[in-house]
């Protein structure tokens, strides 16, 4: 690590979240709420690879839904064969199979189901699924330099069709309803508080772990050039770099977040479904990212929680009108603050701490800090 | 003339067209090792384009650029540049929002993999070398800001700085000094007659005053085509010349 790697005060804004959501959130919500608080922090995740991905490279990806269903379709798989035993299935035609494909007169396990028996195999394809299609289409696309506006809305058009195909393939993914009555995991029943419970700090830690590492990224050289390659693309191919590797490689990087994020959804919420996957929640998963600020993991996390809290909130009383505010709210940001709430606390927050740390000096920085939290939230 | 593997680059029947208009035509000349070389010419007689081929920016419809003997025109930019060519644009190019430090250092030839630039770190030899080309463009005390805060002329140094970091053995220059006010014009002068020694160097440039003070040898292009080369006393003498560019 270089002594740029973390400064105290970056660290010390990773672990105000850190308490926040592991001990904060638990201590002062019930369990229902806070399985839905564990829900939008799957959401985190792919908020972290759009930082990466879209804040410091530049490149708009409209359609991280794809990678986060597809993480989450890998988790749902080994469920639900758990959930399959022929015992369980002994009513079906064909016991040992998903329920759904019994349903579409299908015999036999189809070959891309067969390795989904293995959890080891399941915890390696959570990420190398997504980021194994992040590959292609990256290589497909940044070889050829397409960019900006064409990129996005060629990954806008590949969650579109992912849809399709898995609504339309019904006896092997469970088409419209997904992958749905998941119990175990290797026997121990996620349904229950207790579980959900266990899973919510899993998937926490998980996500700060993840967040630590996207640090790691931004802080290397490599994190650099991605702002560089935002900027000047053609001086950073001028100065001997192969600009489309590095892009594949963020594409990539936030593929994988976004599946593990997806894989951890599947476990709290108990299905996956294709209404994770299309062009609607992927723009979501875009807006997220921009109201908490897309230079920023923590800003991006910390959106992701307040727009999800808004919506579940607001949809609970007014379900037609959150579209409306929603679609409102991300013209606001685009329009009046660019960095979103991130942008608006290094403004103005941050300014008023410098004028009060000279008067604080002797205090440990943990203190000066402290107002921030506040701040922030 | 010699034969053409002697020189450090040598450009033959370069030829480029855009919808069937060749903005270089049938274009030939040969650079030495330690030659600083300017291209002069109207608007429109294809300068920048030359550049462009020779840096991959534009690919060739015709012709070679061979560079230490190795043909470049099938190489992509970013080998180009890894063969030791450097090219500064005409607007400066660098990075806004990094300081002056990390432009240096992104430029600075190693760890330019995805992996290799995951894995790299700020040692001693990369601060030491930033440092020192940071002080021959004037920018030292400059090291921690943010480019965007530099002055255009400054922008301007910079660029050729992150050039120099890459120690290229042919530097590529598209008018260095344009938009430059003149005290910064003699600075720039300066600094380039001290770093230029080492390398060869092909300098698009306007300013005449500025031209015959660095060029060893000049190519004047006119319609994709040169028109008259040799050293500055000879160019300004030859009539077709006058008649097409200094005349005006």
């Amino acid at each position: 690590m270089t002594e740029s790697s973390f400064s105290r005060k970056d660290m010390i804004a990773v672990l105000i979240f850190a308490a926040f959501i592991l001990i904060v959130l638990p201590l002062a919500l019930e369990p229902f709420r806070l399985n839905l608080v564990g829900k939008y922090l799957t959401y985190g995740f792919v908020g972290l690879g759009l930082v990466l991905c879209w804040g410091d490279a530049g490149i708009l990806s409209l359609g991280q839904g794809i990678f986060f269903g597809l993480g989450g379709y890998c988790m749902a798989m080994f469920l639900k064969l758990e959930a399959s035993t022929p015992a369980a299935t002994k009513i079906q035609s064909t016991p040992g199979i998903p329920d759904f494909m019994d349903w579409n007169q299908l015999t036999a396990l189809p070959w891309f189901w067969r390795p989904f028996h293995s959890l080891a195999f399941t915890i390696a394809a959570v990420p190398l699924v997504p980021a194994l299609l992040a590959f292609v289409i990256g290589l497909a696309m940044f070889k050829r330099r397409v960019g900006g506006t064409y990129f996005a809305i060629i990954t806008q058009a590949i969650a579109a069709i992912l849809t399709i195909l898995i609504i339309g393939q019904q006896g092997y993914t469970g088409g419209v309803n997904g992958i749905t009555d998941l119990r175990t995991l290797l026997g121990w029943d996620i349904r229950t508080d207790h579980a959900k419970l266990v899973l919510y700090f899993i998937s926490g830690g998980l996500l700060i772990a993840c967040l630590l590492l996207a640090q790691l990224v931004r802080r290397s050289k490599l994190g650099r050039i991605l702002v560089a390659m935002r900027e000047r693309e053609d001086r950073v191919r001028f100065s001997g770099y192969d600009v489309a590797n590095f892009k594949i490689f963020v594409f990539c990087a936030a593929a994988a977040l976004a599946g593990i994020g997806g894989a951890m959804f599947t476990l709290q919420v108990g299905f996956m479904s294709p209404s994770f996957v299309g062009i609607v929640p992927s723009i979501e998963l875009v807006i997220f990212t921009a109201v908490g600020g897309r230079t920023s993991l923590l800003g991006a996390l910390y959106g992701t929680l307040l727009v999800n809290w808004a919506k579940t909130t607001f949809s609970e009383d007014l379900p037609q009108l959150w579209l409306l505010a929603m679609g409102a709210l991300f013209i606001a940001v685009v329009v009046a603050f660019p960095n979103g709430l991130a942008g608006l606390v290094q403004e103005n927050v941050a300014p008023l701490l410098a004028r009060l740390r000279p008067r604080l000096r002797p205090v440990p920085s943990a203190t000066v800090d402290a107002p921030k939290q506040g701040a922030v939230r | 003339m010699t034969e053409p593997a002697d020189f450090l680059l040598a450009v033959e029947g370069l030829t480029v067209s855009f919808d069937g208009f060749k903005a270089v035509d049938d274009l030939s000349f040969y650079v030495d090792a330690n030659e600083i070389r300017v291209i002069i010419g109207p608007n429109g007689a294809g300068k920048t384009t030359v550049l462009d081929l020779i840096c991959g920016r534009t690919r060739a419809s015709a012709g070679s650029v061979r560079f230490r003997g190795r043909e470049l025109t099938r190489l992509k930019e970013h080998q180009i540049v890894q063969a030791g060519v450097g090219r500064k644009f005409q607007t400066p190019s660098i990075y806004e929002d990094l300081t002056v430090f990390e432009n240096l250092e992104i430029s600075f030839p190693r760890g330019r993999s995805v992996f290799g630039a995951l894995a790299f770190r700020r040692d001693e030899a990369v601060r030491e070398r930033v440092r020192e080309v940071a002080s021959l463009i004037f920018l030292e005390p400059m090291l921690g800001e943010r480019a965007e805060a530099l002055s255009h002329g400054q922008k301007q140094w910079l660029e050729i700085g992150m050039l120099l970091i890459q120690d290229p053995a042919l530097l590529m220059l598209d008018e260095p000094v344009a938009g430059m006010s003149v005290s910064e014009r003699r600075k720039t002068a300066e600094l380039l007659r001290r770093v230029l020694r080492d390398r060869a160097v092909l300098v698009i440039e306007h300013d005449m005053g500025f031209v015959e003070d660095i060029a060893h040898r000049v190519t004047v292009l006119h319609q994709g085509r040169v028109l008259s080369e040799g050293s500055m006393q000879h160019v300004k003498s030859d009539p077709k010349v006058v008649e097409v560019y200094l005349g005006h």
